[in-house]
């Protein structure tokens, strides 16, 4: 899956400070602040677009970026929020919601 | 984390970003604990529309942290619609509860739906001494089943020991207890004065040579002698505010009512007639909160103590002055910084037979 419908896992406690992401996870009571362009993909991330989108219209769109470093950085960034249950990815467009899983069930992280 | 959270809140606390918001959900309870400040009789709670409403403009505030406590907040029959609605809104959800109410499907659905901690008081490892203090026989039994069934579950729990004269010798087997069942263990020896002011609460309020020797515990304050030792003031201290009420913190009462902290009972607005979001950033009582430095309290901008000191202005508000000092806080500082007569926990009175 390299080109992947990506949405935030909506069990989380997540807000923008200052223009950065924080995000908490339930549990294990982590949390992680993202940079600005990590905020970009994160908040972009409502399962209607696909990653190649986000970054082609947003990312490179905001950011002094090349598009294939902005890329390769994307991915890994989702494999690397996908793994820990943070993100949800799937091949077609997507409700959230219905995706919606406990973070404990969810998370390997 | 810590360094990090540090941060975040240092920065939410720069921006006037309202990242830290509390509400008690009802002020009615099954106990009856005997240092509680709240009056139990009062009703007229916000309600779910209502509170709908508040997360929303909560939301826009920015508000990451949400703790919804009480009372017990488990006694209002739509509570499980309430936590679902906050944690489906991006909250943080922290739950204050007693946890006499939480039974195996309430503990589910808190995972589930991902509450962040639950945090519930004990008071002694001795049954008979904690039931005592919440005079609600059985409440150790319920309260350490719901603790062990959370924890089965991976929920953070994290248990709060309120000190007072009744159970200050417990608070070593208390910590066992957290450590057994694998929560987080907090001790604070604050007892609030009454919501209306009352001070009545003040005599279950521990000892100064109790508090001599909390501040002497390295399992509770790292090394002592560091603890202990009087801070040297930032160059800018005086340009310090005195506390994140009002500038990172709010609190919303069951009625609807705003104000700094749950401990600093200035009414600045109310969410039954304005919106938070005004509230927050008009309100001319929240605005003069947030207007104080510690250049602008009279007593305690001249005392050597200030830079360690954790002046509360809730209490010191409650005691007739917001700009003034508390004396519980004044009383704390010149134990841990050593400006009163050394002394222990133990005492032995002699004298003729």
């Amino acid at each position: 899956m390299n080109d992947p419908y990506i949405a935030r896992n909506t069990r989380l406690g997540t807000c923008t400070l200052a223009g950065e992401a924080i995000i908490v996870t339930p549990s294990d009571s982590r949390i992680y602040n993202l940079n600005p362009v990590a905020t970009c993909i994160w908040e972009a991330a409502d399962g209607q677009s696909r990653l190649t989108q986000i970054v082609d219209g947003r990312v490179c769109a905001e950011f002094d970026i090349d598009r294939d470093t902005a890329l390769n950085d994307a991915l890994r960034f989702v494999d690397d929020f996908c793994a820990k249950g943070l993100l949800v990815k799937a091949e077609s467009p997507f409700d959230p919601g219905s995706v919606a899983k406990p973070f404990l069930e969810s998370s390997n992280g | 984390m810590a360094e990090l959270l540090d941060r975040i809140q240092e920065r939410a606390l720069q921006l006037d970003v309202l990242l830290n918001l509390h509400i008690d959900l009802t002020y009615r309870c099954n106990e009856r604990c005997v240092h509680c400040y709240l009056d139990h009789n009062s009703r007229d709670d916000l309600n779910l529309t209502d509170l709908e409403r508040v997360f929303a403009q909560a939301r826009e505030l920015g508000t990451l942290f949400l703790t919804l406590s009480g009372g017990e907040p488990m006694l209002r029959r739509d509570f499980m619609e309430i936590l679902e609605l906050a944690c489906g809104s991006g909250f943080a959800v922290k739950l204050k509860t007693n946890g006499t109410m939480i039974g195996d499907a309430e503990s589910s659905a808190m995972r589930d739906l991902g509450v962040s901690e639950v945090q519930i008081s004990v008071y002694s490892d001795r049954a008979e001494l904690h039931d005592r203090i919440t005079k609600l026989p059985g409440s150790f039994e319920r309260t350490l089943r719901a603790i062990r069934l959370l924890r089965s579950k991976n929920i953070s729990v994290a248990i709060a020991d309120p000190l007072m004269k009744a159970n200050i010798e417990d608070y070593p087997q208390v910590r066992k207890l957290a450590e057994e069942v694998g929560a987080r263990f907090t001790i604070d020896p604050t007892i609030t004065p009454m919501i209306n002011g009352d001070t009545d609460l003040s005599g279950h309020r521990i000892s100064p040579s109790s508090l001599r020797f909390l501040y002497g515990d390295p399992t509770l304050v790292g090394d002592p002698q560091e603890f202990c030792r009087p801070v040297t003031p930032a160059a800018d201290l005086m340009d310090y505010v005195p506390c994140s009420a009002g500038h990172s913190a709010a609190y919303i009462n069951p009625h609807g009512s705003v104000t700094p902290c749950v401990q600093f009972p200035l009414a600045c607005g109310n969410v039954r007639h304005e919106s938070l979001v005004t509230i927050w950033r008009q309100s001319p009582v929240l605005l003069d909160v947030r207007s104080i430095r510690l250049k602008d309290l009279p007593s305690c901008s001249s005392c050597d103590l200030i830079a360690g000191c954790n002046r509360c202005p809730g209490l010191a508000y409650m005691e007739g002055n917001l700009r003034g000092p508390s004396s519980i806080d004044c009383e704390k500082s010149a134990i841990r910084f050593q400006r009163v007569p050394s002394g222990s926990l133990i005492q032995i009175s002699m004298g003729p037979a």
